[in-house]
């Protein structure tokens, strides 16, 4: 290849990057899912016809990112390649095959240059509804979770497939929206493909054959030299949260070896988990991997692009139990113990790195579904029902150099809603939402704060709600002797303490308070400097008493 | 009211537009341009940063000399200053007191709840402006409609009021929750406040009145931040200009484009951020207009930054917030957001300065590291080590060593090649030529990468557009970008050095009024919208009355989405009060727009009207009309230099040609550099150039029409 050649394939691989953030943010501008459009809950990438994943937007999320790229292979297995048209769009929401769980729909288009199949597009976001118990941790199996869509044409030839679109419709309590959206995912496929081909013309080439090798064996070697640095061995962790009714033991051993070809490699074993909950907060494999190696990848290679390659070097195993939960087992709320997976791995890793992985941290995000109706008796003019959808964040867990990050998302990538934007799709006030002085863990650094939310109905309503909360018994705990963050509550003003999980009643004139929990502090509090001190009183991070 | 009106009859009656003079405070250089019965006057001064008016005065010094008039003529000072925009990024504005809803403190510390890099675990959030202990919670709430659900809490604002004047403050900002909505509390927490407080006071309700609490709260607490800042200078300016015999009035330009008096940039000096850039986009427009060329893309690239900003029947699109400050490598949330009407300009860290370097998988990066102006590019000689663009440009024999900046910087060809080579070449064992393509590919095709993600946002398609380059690197990579962009004709103007000065002699008074109002369409009351309307209308039109009798235009928007999105498309809407029959009018254009932007409109959702805006502005005589014209007799240059064209893949023979040496309408084929003072124009391989009537060059297509 030409130095020139070279150069070329390298500013088709940045064009190619940029294909996918088009088709994300099509996906971005069009959803009508809350998640997606206020959140960011969505992922986009483009494969090759074997189905791996070239590129990725940056906007989404690891539990989604990394499923997807799992995903394809799955539907290049059930549809045939000569039952492959041009204008297909196939899809499925089985938490097995695609991401999880049945609200997050995967559509998946194959891209065809010249009669050839050249590659796929696929994008994932999750739905308002997919029928069933609606989103909560109730369903006994994933019968009760609502409709399940196995992998199948969305349309064939550019038309679309009605009947699926008819039972879709029957079977969800939003059917505009949710059929809003299965449009708007066909369409970002639809406008990364148009994108590549322009790509493809304008660079005179027939396919990504010369282009997909080039980025997978850059990624590759790069990801390679970076676990090669890495100490070799093995190294496990044990994490208690809070399940539903009773605690779930996790437990991960990170093994970091060489491979039969020389070549580094990690894996991460599952084996010594809780067995399958009986309730829907059970993970399918594909899921726990996703955020499995986004841990590894956080601290291994940040900078590396996630793709096929980079996704290659990690692997995972595991008996069947909470987080390899196999089919028909309830799936809904699968990120609650999904979303502690990458604390319980860094925490394995943190015994081969000593000193450089940050403390745990609230982890799992307190996401609320409120189902708001009409109190009984007295339903005034503007009286309604309403289903509403808030993500909120606790601490983040403190770094080995930097206090832990307030109220903020981790490991899952979504943003928070505005609460005057909230507060317009449904009769509730939030009375409050802000920082939750001494949650965060004391140490030389201190973890982050969680935060404090006040919900009432709107006067002449009630609601219940949907709650998917953790670290209420299991406080994120402190690294290094730091000292572990505050643990969450649920409880109305009245002083009643209601369960961490599961749908549950706010009668007309009460508020609902959430305390949400802070994160871990790393090293000894003794060593935090005056300064730190003194700025964390000023602002009433920590309280006089507290100290 | 009414003094604010006497105030505005007496400025306008003062000014005379003949003489019109434009300042923009940039970075390192001030720009002072004056035109003069249609001939131009440029001045370039060096920034000083203690007293930044001094810089002006020295420029109009300079402009007006060579001129031949004295200050006392000139009729109308327009002036653009980055002053706001640094105060927010380096921090230096005044101790601000934020008066907020109870429960709600920590909104412009809790930012989206969210990492804007995936990866980083290090990662710093920005710190807010108000930090906590200065942020003062006080009972009150309004509601989602507006309505009153708890009475504002007087006795804890005296006690608010008594702690701020004890302590060294020199801002206010009050932002309650829904005040967008029902401004009474604000209202009347400043009544309070000023009975014991002598420090200016801004409300949420007032700078930015949108739904977003976040976004809301962190403008209202920029305007609080900037303000003591920015009236001391505009005042120090007036003083100072008065004293050298300047006499007419200062406008100051805003970040929508528009012009605006003093007494609304300092109520309002948050609407000053990103006017310099604004000036450049009005630039652009005008030129546009004068070549009747309804769709243009305008490409603004300096030493640190590359600027894309559409332009539609010679107006730039606006767009209702923006964010300012970004503090990790230009990533989307890691500035602040700023919710004021701006015209929408995408910025990348590309300019001629910017850094290149390998990463882990072996791929060349650009940006947005920058070797400023100190060091600067290592061909400067002045210790940069690393390779910049520049250095890239200047192996692949797009500039002469010995006459850059009109010969003022000698440039090192031994030092680009040793830095291109030490950084990237011999990383990826590539010759340095080679690396050199390579830097230059890169950040071409990231800043076509923008300009083509920029159009999709808004529905648009970028190769449709004519492009207009200016600022000192934008001409040496323009063409290329076309090709990239399969974009056909673009435009190099003559004065691109100092386009936003130029840009403010050509700018509008106006002012965009805007205002969030959640109504569903199927139940539309005419009424509450005229009212509304009615309201942004004259808010509106009274600032642009400040400065001009003339004519006066206004466009009316609705902001709209179906019932569940969270993304708002402008729909424009007739400029006059509704009737109920209108609710089919504006269902069907939000319809056709969201088609337009999407591809389809969505059966059967409902549809909402979120916000709306009314911009007023006065109708400034177009200048000399331009025919674009792509016929001319080919003049031939020997071919002198050797340039590598991108296209080809390989250095070819290149004619090189004085710009002022070519004369309106002949034409020139590519590959050839035409060489200015202040930059050079690089015609590719696939590119002609043709010398239009006021000396513009265009870059035609081979074989495409103008």
């Amino acid at each position: 290849m030409s130095q020139i050649d070279t150069i070329r394939l390298q500013v088709m691989w940045n064009r190619l990057v940029s294909v996918v953030e088009e088709q994300a943010m099509t996906l971005l501008r069009t959803a009508f899912s809350t998640s997606v459009r206020e959140a960011g809950d969505l992922s986009a990438g483009v494969f090759d016809p074997e189905g791996r994943m070239l590129a990725q937007a940056v906007t989404g999320t690891p539990g989604h990112v990394n499923t997807m790229a799992e995903a394809v292979p799955n539907f290049i297995a059930e549809i045939p390649r000569e039952r492959m048209y041009p204008g297909d769009t196939y899809v499925t929401n089985d938490p097995w095959k695609g991401t999880g769980h049945l609200h997050d729909i995967t559509m998946v288009s194959p891209s065809f240059r010249g009669g050839e199949l050249i590659g796929f597009f696929a994008c994932t976001a999750h739905v308002v509804d997919v029928g069933g118990r609606g989103f909560g941790a109730d369903g006994k199996s994933v019968y009760e979770e609502g409709l399940q869509i196995p992998i199948m044409k969305f349309a064939e030839r550019g038309e679309v497939n009605r009947d699926l679109l008819a039972i879709v419709r029957a079977n969800v309590r939003e059917p505009s929206q949710v059929i809003g959206d299965f449009y708007s995912l066909a369409s970002c496929n639809d406008v990364g493909h148009r994108r590549l081909m322009e790509m493809l013309d304008e660079a005179g080439l027939d396919g990504l054959d010369s282009l997909a090798a080039f980025i997978l064996s850059r990624t590759r070697a790069a990801i390679l030299e970076r676990i090669a640095t890495l100490p070799k061995g093995s190294w496990s962790n044990t994490l208690l949260t809070d399940g539903y009714d009773e605690p779930v033991r996790l437990a991960a051993e990170v093994t970091i070896g060489e491979d039969s070809g020389g070549e580094g490699s990690v894996n991460v074993d599952f084996s010594g988990c809780s067995p399958v909950s009986r309730c829907g907060i059970n993970v399918p494999l594909t899921y726990t991997k996703a955020y499995a190696c986004y841990a590894i990848k956080c601290v291994v290679a940040p900078d590396i692009p996630n793709n096929a390659a980079s996704l290659a070097a990690f692997t995972i195993s595991s008996p069947a139990n909470i987080v390899n939960a196999e089919r028909p087992a309830p799936v809904a709320l699968r990120h609650v113990i999904g979303h502690m997976i990458p604390d319980l791995v860094l925490g394995a890793l943190a015994k081969a790195l000593p000193g450089q992985i940050l403390a745990e941290g609230a982890a799992a995000l307190w996401n609320i579904h409120i189902s708001v109706r009409p109190a009984p008796g007295a339903p005034g003019p503007g009286a309604r029902h309403a289903e509403v959808l808030m993500f909120n964040s606790g601490g983040m867990g403190a770094r080995p150099g930097l206090d832990g990050l307030s109220a903020t998302a981790f490991p899952s990538g979504v943003h928070t809603m505005p609460i005057e934007a909230t507060e317009h799709t449904g009769p509730i006030v939030i009375w409050r939402k802000e920082l939750r002085p001494d949650s965060g863990g004391a140490g030389r650094q201190r973890g982050g704060l969680g935060q404090t939310i006040e919900i009432a109905p709107a006067e002449g309503h009630e609601f219940d709600f949907s709650a998917m909360f953790d670290r209420i018994g299991t406080p994120a705990r402190g690294r290094d002797g730091g000292a572990d963050g505050a643990p969450g509550s649920v409880a109305l003003d009245d002083g009643t303490r209601l369960r961490p999980k599961g749908w549950q009643h706010v009668p007309a004139g009460r508020r609902l308070i959430l305390q949400l929990p802070g994160g871990g502090g790393f090293g000894d509090p003794a060593e935090r400097t005056p300064e730190a001190r003194a700025a964390d009183r000023a602002r009433g991070y920590v309280t006089e008493t507290e100290t | 009211m009414t003094d604010r009106q006497d105030i505005r009859q007496d400025i306008r009656q003062d000014i005379r537009q003949d003489i019109r003079l434009g300042a923009d405070i940039g970075g390192t250089f001030t720009d002072v341009a004056l035109e003069l019965r249609g001939t131009l006057f440029s001045a370039k001064v060096l920034t000083d940063y203690a007293a930044p008016e001094q810089a002006i005065l020295d420029g109009i010094e300079i402009v007006t000399r060579e001129a031949g008039i004295a200050p006392a003529a000139l009729g109308m000072i327009i002036h653009g200053t980055t002053l706001a925009t640094n105060a927010l990024i380096e921090r230096r504005g005044a101790r601000t007191a934020f008066v907020t809803t109870e429960g709600f403190r920590d909104v412009v510390e809790m930012r989206s709840e969210s990492r804007f890099e995936q990866y980083d675990l290090n990662l710093v959030l920005p710190a807010p402006l108000v930090p906590r202990e200065d942020r003062f919670p006080v009972g009150g709430r309004i509601g989602a409609q507006g309505e009153e659900l708890q009475p504002l809490d007087e006795a804890a604002l005296e006690a608010i009021a008594r702690t701020i004047a004890a302590g060294d403050f020199g801002s206010v900002a009050i932002g309650f929750i829904h005040a967008y909505a029902n401004p009474a509390h604000e209202r009347r927490a400043r009544e309070i406040l000023r009975r014991h407080l002598d420090l200016p006071i801004s409300l949420s309700s007032e700078v930015s009145p949108q739904m977003r609490e976040f976004e809301r709260f962190n403008t209202v607490c920029a305007n609080a931040y900037v303000q003591p800042r920015m009236a001391d200078y505009l005042s120090r300016l007036q003083v100072r200009l008065r004293e050298t015999g300047v006499a007419c009035p200062v406008f100051l330009i805003h970040s929508g484009g528009g012009l605006v008096s003093v007494e609304t940039a300092i109520e309002f000096p948050i609407r000053l951020v990103e006017s310099g850039p604004a000036g450049g986009a009005i630039f652009a427009a005008d030129i546009a207009r004068r070549f009747d060329l309804d769709r243009v893309v305008s490409y603004d690239m300096g030493g640190t930054t590359a600027k894309i900003c559409l332009i539609e029947d010679f107006r730039p699109h606006t767009a209702r917030s923006f964010e300012v400050a970004r503090t990790y490598r230009f990533s989307k949330g890691s500035g602040m957001p700023i919710s004021i009407p701006v015209i929408e300009m995408i910025e990348i860290g590309a300019g001629g300065g910017s850094l290149a370097w390998v990463d882990a998988m072996g791929r060349i990066q650009a940006g947005p590291e920058s070797a400023g102006s100190e060091p600067g590019p290592a061909c400067y000689q002045r210790g940069g080590e690393r390779p910049a663009i520049t250095d890239a440009d200047l192996l692949l024999g797009k500039l002469d060593p010995d006459d850059f900046a009109g010969g003022k910087i000698r440039l090192s060809l031994g030092k680009a090649t040793g830095a291109v080579a030490r950084e990237v070449g011999d990383r990826l064992g590539l010759a340095p030529q080679a690396a050199a393509f390579g830097i230059c590919e890169v950040v071409d095709e990231n800043m076509a990468n923008a300009a083509r993600v920029h159009a999709v946002e808004n529905g648009k398609d970028i190769a449709d557009n004519t492009m207009i380059a200016f600022g000192g690197a934008a001409p040496l990579h323009a063409a290329r970008l076309c090709e990239k962009l399969g974009i056909e004709r673009c435009l190099v103007p003559t004065g691109a050095g100092v386009g936003s000065a130029i840009g403010f002699l050509k700018a509008p008074f106006s002012y965009e009024a805007v205002a969030s109002q959640v109504m569903a369409l199927s139940r539309f009351e005419p009424a509450a919208l005229n009212t509304l309307l009615r309201d942004l209308k004259s808010t509106a039109e009274s600032f642009v009355r400040a400065g001009t009798d003339g004519e006066i235009r206004r466009e009316v928007t609705a902001f709209m989405r179906y019932a569940g999105q969270g993304w708002e498309i402008p729909v424009p809407l007739p400029d006059r009060d509704f009737v109920p029959e209108d609710r089919a009018l504006i269902e069907e254009a939000f319809r056709t727009r969201y088609a337009a932007f999407f591809g389809r409109a969505v059966e059967g959702s409902a549809i909402e009207l979120v916000t709306f805006s009314v911009k007023a502005e006065d109708q400034r005589p177009a200048g000399a009309g331009h025919t674009l014209r792509s016929d001319g007799e080919t003049v031939t240059a020997p071919a002198s230099a050797r340039v590598f064209d991108p296209a080809s893949g390989a250095a070819l023979d290149s004619a090189v040609i004085a710009r002022d040496s070519l004369a309106p309408g002949v034409r020139v084929a590519g590959p050839a550099l035409i060489v200015e003072r202040e930059t050079t124009t690089v015609v590719t391989s696939l590119f002609d150039a043709v010398i239009q009537s006021d000396r513009t060059i265009l870059l035609l297509r081979k074989g495409a029409a103008a």
